[in-house]
């Protein structure tokens, strides 16, 4: 029993060391005084001096930011409106209907949504560039915010709505009071969802985004076709405080998003048991 | 509920349908059905299934993904099972789905620097005596690369499934008489098919349209669907044929998801 218990800590050791390595090891170059990946000769922070002075790249992570913010905003806002609507459906049939071109975009292939986009915009005259990416980006978005958001609406008392209305409140007053604030982890849930596939995403943007336009993921992409540039490494280093930076706030907003359900929980029993 | 205030309100949403969903769906059809001249054809299906070449690459490109698929899963499903004996298991699903969260890019650019010819690796293999190697461009560093980045989407839903599993089912195959095996056999492995299936599909499709590790790892040695529909769009600009093979690849898609379907009506979750 022992020496089994030790084999398969050893394993889940070795899984956890083979999808740590590579980050790690990118971190740690990032501090190389050389300019390759092979050999470390020592300790310098020359590279992130590059970065920060390099202002194509400073430019280019502010694009990515900006489309990232604002296509998640514009997603979290559409996919919402749209889960309202999906849970007032009647029909079942309508709604399975609806769900699953929905999801349509969840499961295709980037290749296929970054083609088809492109084909879109070409047939429609568009030109590529920034609007033309944030575009696609609002759009392979609104279904995550969908489908967070939708399980939250469904949590909800139907009772709630009831007193809402047997109070008086008008439908925009229940929307607002009622159930905005019931939904909102939900929403926050979505737009961190939308935010992090934003920032994420190389394929789509590949196809849609014109010569003018780049975001981190095309840029790292060309630099990498190039060789190795330790500048990257500085880069990937920031970047990866960064996600983490964003798992612990998520993380934190779902136990938030906890306590506030038990608390509402207990509040809707305190009357009861009285 | 439904009145015309309401109806104001989702007309973002149904517009997004009509716009991003329907219409590039049906576009990429459409245009599957010109040829390069822009005349009108069915040129670029007959093209596809009398070429040699094409087939191949289809064949390949199915042949890959199926081998990056079974790789994820055989290292996945004993860490599922693992992860899901552990004290603090949440936590530690946690920091597994972390790396998804780091740009794929940067993940695949690490590898350019572990694999290269005085790479990390080869020092390593030169240091126990193995000689360096040829890692980088080569069908090994791909399906490995693959399978790196794919891995956590086949251990969550299995992690899940086996989460979800009674406890006291396992006792009960114990208390008749069960051991390990035939308890894992029996018991554990039917009730978490629906995950692996979940984990197939989340692994098996993305790794059919993989264009950009091809390149960067694979030296273009594997030619992927993706590879093919982002080279006629974005290099020999002969969309037709892109169209064509990207409607291939949705078919390839619908067949993978009819394979993997849940054949009861209980619900799992995927991603």
């Amino acid at each position: 029993m022992k020496s089994k218990l030790k084999l398969s800590n050893l394993y889940l050791t070795l899984v956890f060391v083979i999808i740590y390595l590579p980050i790690a090891y990118l971190i740690f170059y990032s501090f190389n005084t050389g300019d390759t990946m092979d050999r470390f000769t020592g300790f310098s922070m020359k590279h992130y001096a590059t970065l920060l002075s390099d202002t194509r790249m400073i430019s280019i992570v502010l694009n990515t930011v900006v489309i990232a913010l604002l296509s998640a905003l514009l997603a979290t806002v559409i996919g919402t409106l749209g889960a309202l609507w999906i849970n007032q459906l009647k029909q079942r049939t309508m709604k399975n209907a609806v769900l699953s071109v929905n999801n349509v975009l969840m499961v295709s292939p980037d290749v296929i949504i970054g083609a088809s986009f492109l084909i879109l915009f070409s047939f429609l005259g568009f030109k590529l560039g920034f609007t033309s990416v944030l575009l696609s980006h609002i759009a392979f978005s609104i279904p995550i915010v969908v489908l967070m958001v939708l399980p939250k609406i469904n949590e909800m008392p139907k009772t709630m709505l009831d007193a809402a209305y047997d109070l008086g409140a008008t439908k925009w007053q229940t929307l607002s009071r009622v159930i905005l604030p019931s939904i909102t982890p939900g929403i926050f849930a979505g737009y961190f969802m939308a935010f992090t596939y934003s920032l994420d995403d190389f394929a789509v943007t590949f196809f849609v985004t014109g010569n003018g336009f780049s975001t981190l993921s095309i840029e790292i992409y060309s630099r990498a076709r190039q060789g190795v540039d330790l500048e990257v490494n500085a880069l990937s280093t920031l970047m990866f405080l960064v996600s983490l930076l964003l798992v612990v706030g998520y993380y934190l907003l779902e136990k938030y998003g906890h306590t506030r359900k038990i608390n509402r929980n207990k509040m809707m029993k305190g009357p009861n048991a009285q | 509920m439904g009145t015309q205030k309401k109806s104001f309100f989702v007309i973002p949403y149904l517009l997004w349908i009509a716009l991003f969903v329907v219409a590039p769906m049906a576009l990429i059809v459409y245009q599957s059905l010109f040829d390069i001249t822009g005349h009108f054809t069915l040129g670029n299906y007959t093209d596809y299934l009398e070429s040699a070449t094409y087939l191949k690459m289809t064949f390949n490109s199915v042949w890959y993904a199926f081998l990056i698929t079974m790789v994820t899963l055989v290292i996945s499903y004993p860490t599922a099972y693992l992860l899901n004996q552990l004290k603090n298991k949440r936590l530690w699903l946690l920091l597994i789905i972390l790396p998804t969260w780091i740009n794929l890019l940067l993940k695949t650019y690490a590898f350019i620097g572990l694999f290269s010819q005085n790479g990390s690796v080869n020092d390593f293999l030169r240091f126990v005596g193995a000689g360096s190697h040829q890692i980088l461009f080569t069908d090994f560093s791909f399906i490995f690369v693959a399978s790196y980045i794919e891995i956590p989407f086949m251990i969550l839903p299995i992690f899940n499934a086996l989460d979800e599993i009674n406890p006291s089912l396992v006792n009960a195959s114990r208390d008749l008489g069960a051991n390990t095996w035939q308890t894992f056999r029996r018991v554990i492995a039917p009730l978490t098919m629906p995950g692996v299936k979940s984990g197939f599909q989340a692994v098996f499709i993305p790794s059919l349209s993989l264009f950009m590790i091809t390149r960067l790892i694979g030296g273009n040695r594997v030619i992927t669907l993706g590879t093919a529909i982002e080279e006629h769009f974005l290099v020999t600009q002969n969309w037709g044929m892109g169209s064509t093979i990207g409607v291939i690849l949705i078919i390839a898609m619908f067949v993978v998801m009819f394979l993997t379907r849940e054949r009861k009506g209980k619900g799992g979750q995927s991603r």
